[in-house]
């Protein structure tokens, strides 16, 4: 096992380096002087262009740059926003509360409602229940998850005003937020209504988001239990006269789970991409609204902090999965 | 399965054997989704080559009298714009129709471009020495770290906003999936008999690669072209709705939803309508592809 995990360590490296390299060359092929973006409309003298691209570097050769840039991002130092003058790092961790918690929203209902869809459809095999269960997760597969998006906000927000269309909470409550969490800061503040204000604000995003997720988990509980019904041990059970409840539960369900594990932990990329979506349309204040303001600002260090930091989160949630994988399947580690 | 061998045991067999074709459609008619997914892709595919000539009207032409008339079945609607106009007075079915060519035709470009490119490499990965197959793999992870929409997104803010640069950015982002899928059959495929008999026999590397091997490892490609088909038009119509895809007055789909967006609580059908071609489309593309996965796959072929 501890070979196993040193050498998916091992891979990591290299990958890091290439992520860092990509993220580092993209920008500096992107089109507009970053200078000249930063003068903005003024406009800048060449003494005082010269001054800044000495005092940022950019005059120097570009493999120099990148391994500044390299050992700067090592130390969690990934430069400062050409708009607000923060650190990129400081930006990026400040707003990723919000993206996970609606992530997590996200995903618990992706869960939730898609494990016992798929097992059901997997039990009522053909019949009309899985008929249903299936087209509905094929549509939510096929989703275009931003006109979804408008949609809901058409009937919840517009028809039948239960929604609100936009942010994380009303404006009418203002409290700290030391976990960074809407839901927990808003409990904890005490103040009438704000949890519920809260939860309003998240339901639309939640759902939107996670709805190609539980549509993924819901077609793979499906498969991946009709392929552990199948198995001898399942029909040894069924001989001996266990009843089909506690087959499908404790025979069945526990060794379909692996796959579905899989798919949980791969569709974090997933999330992310559909956060950007979903941000945008929602003005939810996290990384993936974050990073699309960035890129039609030409805010270079963020585009390129974020899109890094993105890509190790990715990696590092692809790893851990890979080793519970390992942990769980003994086979895997042998290779 | 091109190779002399296999060609001549299925003729050794005879008329007891359909062709591929046969049984390929054989099991493909029997699910009923995948021909309903086949007959609208049909319908699509026909729009999209001659929509321009079928519209009622040209899809950029303005009747300003007209802006923002319902579709005809509401108050206020005619029979001469069947689904209404937009906020410029231009007709929604033209657009919606004249659309469907763009979306047809990022499908077509990003999958020939993302299979070719893809399968090259993964031939490559597949044939070439250790150290080569673990470069291109580790490229390909480090492409695959980034989610694919914010990959594209960069990709299409560095190249200037395009349908074609979309494209472009879609057809990387998409590519590795044909690399790892290539590879993996070529490596399972390589070590059977069939492929030592040939190398024995002189089949020169070039040839064990695109004649030997390839047409063996080309179903699970198949479906995947299918399954990124789809991605594609979603992942085009998303960067036309965030402002990175096809450029307005284009009637893209996911552009046309990005100017509506201001008008979803006045005009239901100019954002309903796009939005719904795209995902009628998408599904019928999914449909398809499930069909030619179960028709395709023999491991999950009557299972």
């Amino acid at each position: 096992m501890l070979n196993y995990v040193l050498s998916r360590l091992l891979t990591f490296v290299p990958t890091f380096f290439g992520v860092t390299l990509i993220s580092f060359a993209f920008i500096r092929v992107l089109p507009g002087d970053p200078i000249i973006v930063m003068a903005g409309e003024r406009g800048v003298s060449q003494e005082r262009y010269d001054q800044l691209a000495a005092q940022f570097g950019f005059d120097r050769p570009m493999y120099v740059q990148f391994w500044e840039y390299f050992t700067g991002v090592l130390q969690g130092d990934l430069g400062n926003s050409f708009v607000t003058k923060k650190p990129v790092w400081d930006e990026f961790f400040a707003l990723f509360p919000a993206t996970l918690e609606l992530s997590l929203c996200a995903m618990v209902l992706a869960i939730v409602l898609g494990l016992p869809a798929g097992v059901i459809a997997a039990v009522n095999r053909g019949k009309f229940f899985d008929r249903a269960l299936m087209s509905t997760a094929l549509v939510g597969y096929s989703m275009p998850i931003f006109w979804w998006a408008l949609l809901l906000i058409i009937v919840f927000s517009g028809n039948l005003g239960w929604t609100p269309v936009s942010g994380r909470i009303d404006l009418l409550y203002y409290f700290p937020d030391p976990t960074g969490f809407m839901l927990i800061d808003s409990l904890a503040s005490g103040q009438k209504g704000a949890f519920w204000s809260a939860i309003r604000h998240l339901i639309l995003p939640t759902i939107v988001l996670g709805t190609i997720p539980l549509a993924v988990i819901a077609r793979q509980t499906r498969s991946a239990m009709l392929e552990v019904l199948g198995e001898d041990y399942v029909r040894t059970a069924r001989a001996k006269g266990m009843s089909p409840g506690r087959i499908n539960s404790i025979h069945a369900l526990r060794n379909a789970l692996i796959p579905v594990i899989t798919v949980i932990g791969l569709s974090v990329g997933t999330l992310l991409a559909g956060a950007i979506l979903t941000e945008t349309i929602f003005s939810w204040p996290g990384i993936g609204k974050w990073m699309v303001d960035s890129i039609f600002r030409r805010d270079y260090p963020v585009v390129q902090g974020g899109l890094l930091l993105i890509a190790v989160m990715v990696m590092i949630v692809n790893l851990t999965v890979d080793m519970l994988y390992g942990l769980i399947n003994p086979k895997i580690r042998k290779r | 399965m091109t190779d002399a061998s296999s060609t001549q045991t299925a003729k050794a067999i005879g008329e007891e054997r359909p062709s591929r074709l046969k049984e390929f459609w054989f099991y493909f008619r029997e699910n009923r989704g995948a021909v309903i997914g086949l007959w609208i892709f049909a319908v699509f595919a026909f729009l999209a080559l001659f929509g321009p000539w079928i519209a009622p009207h040209d899809a950029t032409e303005q009747f300003r009298t007209n802006a923002l008339q319902p579709p005809f079945w509401q108050e206020g609607g005619s029979t001469e714009f069947l689904l209404g106009t937009d906020p410029l007075g231009r007709d929604m079915l033209s657009r919606l129709i004249v659309g469907a060519r763009f979306s047809f035709f990022v499908g077509i470009v990003v999958v020939s471009v993302a299979a070719s490119g893809g399968i090259l490499i993964g031939l490559l990965a597949g044939f070439a020495p250790k150290w080569v197959d673990t470069i291109i793999m580790r490229i390909m992870d480090i492409i695959l770290a980034f989610p694919s929409l914010l990959l594209a997104l960069v990709l299409v803010a560095i190249l200037g906003p395009s349908l074609i640069n979309a494209m472009i950015a879609i057809a990387i982002v998409l590519q590795p999936h044909y690399v790892r899928l290539t590879r993996a059959s070529v490596m399972s495929e390589r070590q059977k008999d069939y492929v030592t008999s040939a190398r024995v026999v002189g089949a020169g590397t070039l040839r064990l690669m695109f004649v030997t091997v390839l047409p063996n490892c080309l179903s699970p490609i198949i479906v995947q072209a299918a399954l990124s088909f789809s991605t594609a038009i979603l992942d085009a119509a998303a960067l036309g709705f965030l402002g990175m895809g096809a450029q307005p007055p284009t009637p893209e789909w996911g552009t046309m939803l990005a100017e509506a967006r201001e008008f979803i609580l006045r005009a239901w059908w100019v954002v309903t309508f796009p939005g719904l071609a795209i995902l009628v489309t998408v599904l019928a593309i999914n449909l398809l592809g499930d069909g030619l996965r179960d028709a395709l796959d023999p491991k999950l072929k009557r299972s």
